[in-house]
Formats: structure tokens, sequence, C-alpha cells
């Protein structure tokens, strides 16, 4: 075990899986001698060299379409998005091409592909380094949406959407990268995708949440614990599909409910999570469903008072939850 | 012309509810502001509600031996508003100033009322009906008094540990639904159904009989009571006091009793037996700093207790006078209900009714009562040789949870002490 950063624990997986495995490789804007921008592949290019270690133009499109070829036969690509705000261009790439061939396909071929993505504000990027773009993903049936919160986690599953046999998009967000620090195996493991996890036993309310929002839940929890109020957090960890096993069983645990994200609220992974919630809970429901999320504005503020208005934290959350504890 | 609501006032510190004693004003009644429009009880003190607006009496909402938490409608008033049309900014002004006026003819779900009162959710509902809940029993921790789904697994938990009876359990016993019985105590099982004999006379249970129903039965059903007795010689008192009597009232204008000197000697043995002074809290004993001596006083039909407030400051004069002042406010109806609260300790004067020997219930959460017997003449032996002598009899109920009988009876023989020592040489009553 050691304590790393959560960008430790990204680059730490991804050169795990490349010794293990020759056909994984990475490419995207700056990810080679720079090391990314965020400098989550750093010492990659170094220790694999420039054909496993790819910079590529800026043209997203074309990271997505070169990926999804290269994985339709047998390669196990991992492409980097510099933002996710700059997925957009790929779109259609990751929709229509790398969700749907295996269907398409009746299962002749398949598309291993793994797309790594920054996302989230609270690091003054504005509108084009700030947003969450899970929710236009999470209806498209054949991909996989998998939002880490923790090092271990990020670890774990990323090395899991390396090994998989689909298209995973892997979001990370940026503000967690040096923020959050945590306890990582220097072994090789994998977590399961699409399982949810408890992050911390309570009785009085449930919260669910994913990604950053999920340390700054727990941070309110600790607050609510010194008053006796018991906080019960699930992280989704995967937000597409949904473990909605997990989320019955955390709903119906307290009955009193609050989803959290950092998104726009209207639309979200956690109006989702609300549907799966009343159409299975309603005799457990003690309290209507709480959502906490971005405002719907077009998108993040520049100016920092904006800025915190905008970003959940963890005094928001706390509020929330005292709220709905008292309701 | 508006309908304002009248609420069940606060009457008092820590006071939750009220119970309606009586209808003064019936609907169609003119009445001014302050008048009074309803006797109400609480804890055992009579007040009356007295009228917030000039007006004409819509509808009385509560009834008459009905309960009601501290804040609900009971009643609906027309009101004449002479300002209303040449001023509505003032109106309005006023409207949010004071959250009590809340116009009837608007929707409302009650801002005065505890609004989750019969607001269920699933959650609740579904648990209340898995395991037979009444929910009328579960008391609601959530906003406004909401019931939740907590307070219901606590409830279920409590069951468990046998607290309090289920409704399955209750349905076994041969009882009958009353409608006119409302049970304002969480405890008392539903009344089982007598039938009434020709001849015999059916007298219905006021609000304040009940009241003191349910006191007893909680303080019997709650605390493990134990007895003690002991005679005390109080020949010399009885001496002393005769011999002061007649010129105590001459000059002071009311009775020198003997139930004074008893109170007074409690409230000495008190200060240096504190722990009879205390409480039951539940997890902790509270020891009261102050001594407030609860007095037993009875009408015909019911009885009240009184409180001496710092009995330990006052002379036996002092205690005297109080003691007459209360037992007047008592049988003239006018006890205000600061005068019966903070007790401490409570005094029972059973021999003034010729009692020699009683076991009184404690008078909750107090921690013991005493019982202050008939004077009587006995022969008693006094260095072998028999004597007649003023005998008394001193019962003392102790709650066991926070006394035990070896303080118990060295605080009785500290008062019995006490009165025995009481003499025209060594006690000034002043």
């Amino acid at each position: 075990m050691a304590v790393m950063s959560f960008i430790e624990a990204i680059n730490l997986a991804m050169k795990e899986e490349m010794e293990r495995d020759e056909n994984v490789f990475i490419l995207g804007e700056d990810v080679g001698k720079k090391g990314g921008v965020f400098k989550a592949t750093q010492g990659l290019y170094e220790q694999f060299g420039e054909w496993r270690v790819l910079d590529t133009p800026l043209a997203e499109s074309a990271i997505a379409g070169v990926a999804i070829g290269a994985a339709m036969v047998g390669m196990r690509p991992i492409a980097e998005m510099q933002f996710a705000d700059f997925i957009l261009p790929a779109v259609n790439q990751i929709v229509s091409e790398a969700a749907k061939i295996r269907y398409r396909s009746n299962n002749d071929w398949s598309c291993p592909l793994v797309v790594r993505a920054p996302y989230g504000g609270g690091i003054h990027g504005a509108l084009y380094h700030s947003q969450s773009v899970e929710a236009l993903f999470a209806n498209t049936p054949g991909l996989k949406i998998v939002i880490p919160s923790t090092p271990y986690d990020a670890k774990g599953l990323l090395k899991a959407s390396i090994r998989d046999e689909d298209p995973v998009l892997f979001f990370e967000h940026k503000r967690a990268y040096r923020l959050i620090k945590g306890e990582v195996p220097l072994d090789d493991y994998v977590l399961p995708i699409g399982k949810a996890d408890v992050k911390r036993e309570g009785d009085d309310i449930t919260v669910i949440t994913y990604g950053l929002c999920v340390n700054y839940a727990l941070q309110a929890a600790e607050r609510l614990h010194d008053d006796g109020i018991e906080a019960h957090i699930l992280d989704l960890r995967t937000v597409y599909p949904l473990d909605k096993e997990a989320i019955i069983e955390a709903a119906s645990r307290t009955g009193k409910v609050l989803l959290v994200t950092e998104d726009n609220k209207e639309g979200s992974i956690m109006s989702e999570v609300a549907a799966i919630i009343s159409e299975n809970c309603l005799f457990d429901l003690d309290a209507p469903i709480m959502r906490l999320a971005g405002p719907d504005v077009p998108a993040m503020p520049y100016a920092p008072t904006m800025e915190r208005f905008f970003m959940i934290n963890p005094e928001k959350i706390e509020r929330a939850m005292r709220e709905l504890a008292a309701f | 012309m508006s309908v304002e609501k009248i609420i069940m006032p606060q009457l008092g510190e820590s006071v939750t509810e009220g119970t309606i004693e009586k209808w003064l004003v019936k609907p169609g009644d003119h009445v001014n502001k302050y008048d009074p429009i309803a006797e109400v009880l609480t804890d055992k003190v009579n007040a009356e509600v007295p009228s917030s607006y000039t007006g004409i009496i819509k509808e009385l909402i509560g009834k008459e031996g009905e309960t009601y938490p501290v804040g609900t409608v009971i009643c609906t008033i027309e009101v004449v508003e002479e300002k209303e049309s040449s001023n509505i900014s003032e109106a309005i002004r006023n409207a949010t100033k004071e959250p009590v006026k809340v116009k009837v003819n608007e929707p409302n779900y009650g801002e005065n009322i505890p609004k989750q009162k019969n607001r269920y959710s699933p959650a609740v509902l579904r648990l209340a009906s898995e395991h037979n809940i009444d929910l009328e029993q579960v008391t609601g921790t959530g906003l406004n008094g909401r019931i939740t789904r907590k307070d219901v697994l606590n409830f279920i938990e409590s069951m468990k540990d046998g607290n309090v009876p289920s409704v399955e359990r209750q349905v076994q016993e041969p009882v009958q639904t009353q409608e006119t019985s409302p049970s304002p105590s969480p405890v008392q099982p539903k009344p089982i159904h007598i039938e009434k004999q020709a001849g015999d006379v059916e007298i219905p249970v006021s609000g304040l009989r009940r009241t003191i129903a349910n006191n007893m039965v909680r303080s019997k059903h709650e605390i493990p009571h134990a007895w003690l007795m002991m005679e005390v010689d109080v020949t010399n008192l009885v001496q002393y006091r005769d011999s002061i009597k007649k010129q105590f009232k001459e000059k002071e204008g009311f009775n020198i009793t003997y139930f004074a000197f008893f109170v007074n000697a409690v409230a000495q043995a008190l200060k240096e037996y504190p722990m009879l002074n205390s409480v039951w809290a539940g997890d902790k004993i509270i020891q009261k700093k102050d001594i407030n001596i609860s007095i037993a006083v009875a009408t015909d039909d019911a009885l009240f207790v009184p409180v001496i407030k710092n009995a330990d400051d006052k002379s036996i004069k002092g205690i005297a006078k109080e003691i007459n002042e209360l037992s007047q406010s008592v049988r003239s109806g006018k006890l205000k209900s600061d005068q019966i609260q903070g007790g401490t300790f409570t005094v029972n004067n059973t021999g003034s009714f010729g009692s020699v020997q009683s076991m009184g219930i404690i008078n909750y959460p107090q921690a013991a009562i005493l019982q202050v017997e008939s004077i009587v003449k006995r022969p008693v032996v006094i260095n072998n040789m028999i004597a007649i002598r003023d005998m008394v009899n001193l019962c003392l109920s102790i709650d066991h949870r926070i006394l035990d009988g070896y303080i118990c009876g060295k605080f009785l023989n500290r008062v019995k002490d006490i009165l025995e020592n009481t003499n025209y040489y060594e006690k000034n009553i002043y």
C-alpha cells in the first residue's frame, strides 16, 4: 500500500496495464512528451516509447475514430480527451460507432476502448474547461460511464475499464487529481464496473452521489455525525448503466434520500436515480427525494464568486442533509 | 369582515397542551376583545382563554373535555375590521407580522396546527400496518411533529422491550371503543366496558378528574414506590401551638396550623438530606437546589398541589400564611399556573380528614411524598412509665429508583427530631 494522489493512481493503473498487455496504448493531445496537461501520462512516453504513447493533432473526432478502429482489430486503446468539454466533436464516433458496433455486427465485432477525460469545475476553468458531460452519454446503451471518487477506486476501475470488452467512458474530476489522496495497493487489482459502493454506513439519511461530490458528502457527513445524524453514503462509481440494486437498497435503508451531482440539475444522472427510486421504493420512502445539483445555466462562470455559486461544496451538501434529516 | 382563528394558547412554560373544560360562548355570541371564551385546563390549573378579537363567534372547533396541543385552532370568530378598507397595506403588514392571524377563507393547510399530524409517508404507513401500530400513539420528531420512519422503528423497538402495549395485545382484552373517551396519556389502556344498572348514576369524567387520573396512573405505573412510617411525639409542639394560637389569630388574622410546623420541619430536613429533593430524569437524577414544597389541597371533587416556593427560607409564620393563601386560591378557583409549578417535594395533610396511616402516590416526577397523619392522644412508654402523649404518624412514599430506605430513614428521623424538639423555648415561629 502507498498513499498517493488521485492522478498518481490513474497513472499507475495505465502503467501496470501497459506492462501487462502490449496491446494497450495511449493516444491524445500532449499525452506523450509533455506527459499530459495534468501529467496523467507522465513517464509513460519515456517507458513505453512513441509507438505506444501517441501525441495526436487537435482533433477529438480523429482521436476517437482512430481508437475505435484500433480497438475493433484487437488493440486496447486509451484515448485521452484533454478536457471532457472537448469530447463533443467525437460524439458521433463514440455514440454511433463505438457504442453500437457489437449490436450492429451481431456480436462479430467489439470495441474494447477507454476514453479518459477530466471533467468538472472548481479550478477557474470557466465554460470550456469545467463541464460535466456524463449525462450527454448516459442514455446510450452500449456505453459504460465510470466516474471514480478515490485513488483506490480510480486505479481498480481504470484497470477494469481497460480490460473491458466494450467501450468505457472514464471521467476523472480534475479538481480531485491532486486534492484527494488515499491508500492504493501497489499490486494488481480490479474493481467491478457497474457496481456502486457504500462509502459510509448510516441510518438517518441516504446520500447518493459520485465523483468529487462523494468526498464532499463524506466531509458533510462527519459534521452531521457530531450532532448524532448518521448519513449513509452510496458512491455510484458507474453512472451508466446504474447499479439499480444498490440504489434501491441504499434508498430503502433510510427512506430519506439526497442525490448530489455537480452537473446541471434537469436531466442529470440524478434524475434517473430518482426515477429508479420512485419506481421501486415507494413504500420505503419517508421524505420526498431531494436533489442537490448545479443550476440550470449554460456554463460554469469564470468569476470566482459565481463559480462558487455554481459548484457543489461540503457546506451546501451539509445544509441539504440537515434539511432532509429534520423532515 | 373576516374570519379569524383562535388557537389553544400556551398557558405557562413547558405546557404543551390544554383541555377545554367548558366553552363560555356559543356560535353567534358577540364577544369583545379579551372577553373570556373558554375555560381551559392545563397541568392542574384552570385558566380562561381570552378572545383575541372583537367579533361574533362563528364555530367552536374544540370540544369540551378534549385535549389539544398548544397552537391548535379551537374556534373561529368573525371579526369586523373598521380599518380594513381604509388601509390595506397596514392589514398586510399586520398579517405578516403576526402569523397567528390566518384568514380562513383562503386555502390554508393550517399555519398554526401541526401540519404533518395526519400526513404519513408511505414508509410510515407500511411499517404501521406491518406491525399493527396505532400511529396516534407514536410521537413525531420530524418537521412540524411529522412522524418519521425512524420514529416508528423506535416505537417498534420500544414495543419489543415491552414498554408500550401494541394495539394487537390490547384487542385481546375485552374493550369497547367509546367515542367519548379520548385518552391523552399514551400509557392509559382503553376503558373496559361496564354495564350500567338501573338506578346507577353516571358521572362524566371532567377534564380535571382526567388530569388527576392521568397523573396518578403515570406515577403509579412508572415509579417503584416504597413506604416507611415513623411515629413522632409532638406533645411539646401541640402545647406550644395551643399556647400561641389565640394570640396569633388576633395579631395575624389567620390560623397557625400544625401543618405549618410540619412543612417547616420537612424543609429544614430536606436541606440536610438533599437527595430527597431530587427528580428522576431518565438517565440521570437531578438534585434540585430550591426547596419548593408542594402541598396537597383538596376540594369536594378535586385535588390540587400548589407550591410553597423556597420553603427553607421561610419562617413558620411565613409558611402558615402561604398555606392559608394557597388554600383560599384553591377554594375560590383562582389558582394561577405559576402557583402550581416547580414543586420538588410534597407534604400531604392527610391528618386533616382523620387518617392515621396512608400510602401516598408520589407527585410525579418528585422523589417522595410525606403524609402527615392525625395527631392523636395515645399511651406511650417513656422511661418505663406510661404517659399520655400527642402522637402523629409520618408516612413517607419514596421513589426507590432514586432513594433507598436507609437515607429515607435518616431523613425521617431528622424530621422527627426537629418536631419533637419544637417547643416554646427552642423554636420561634417568626
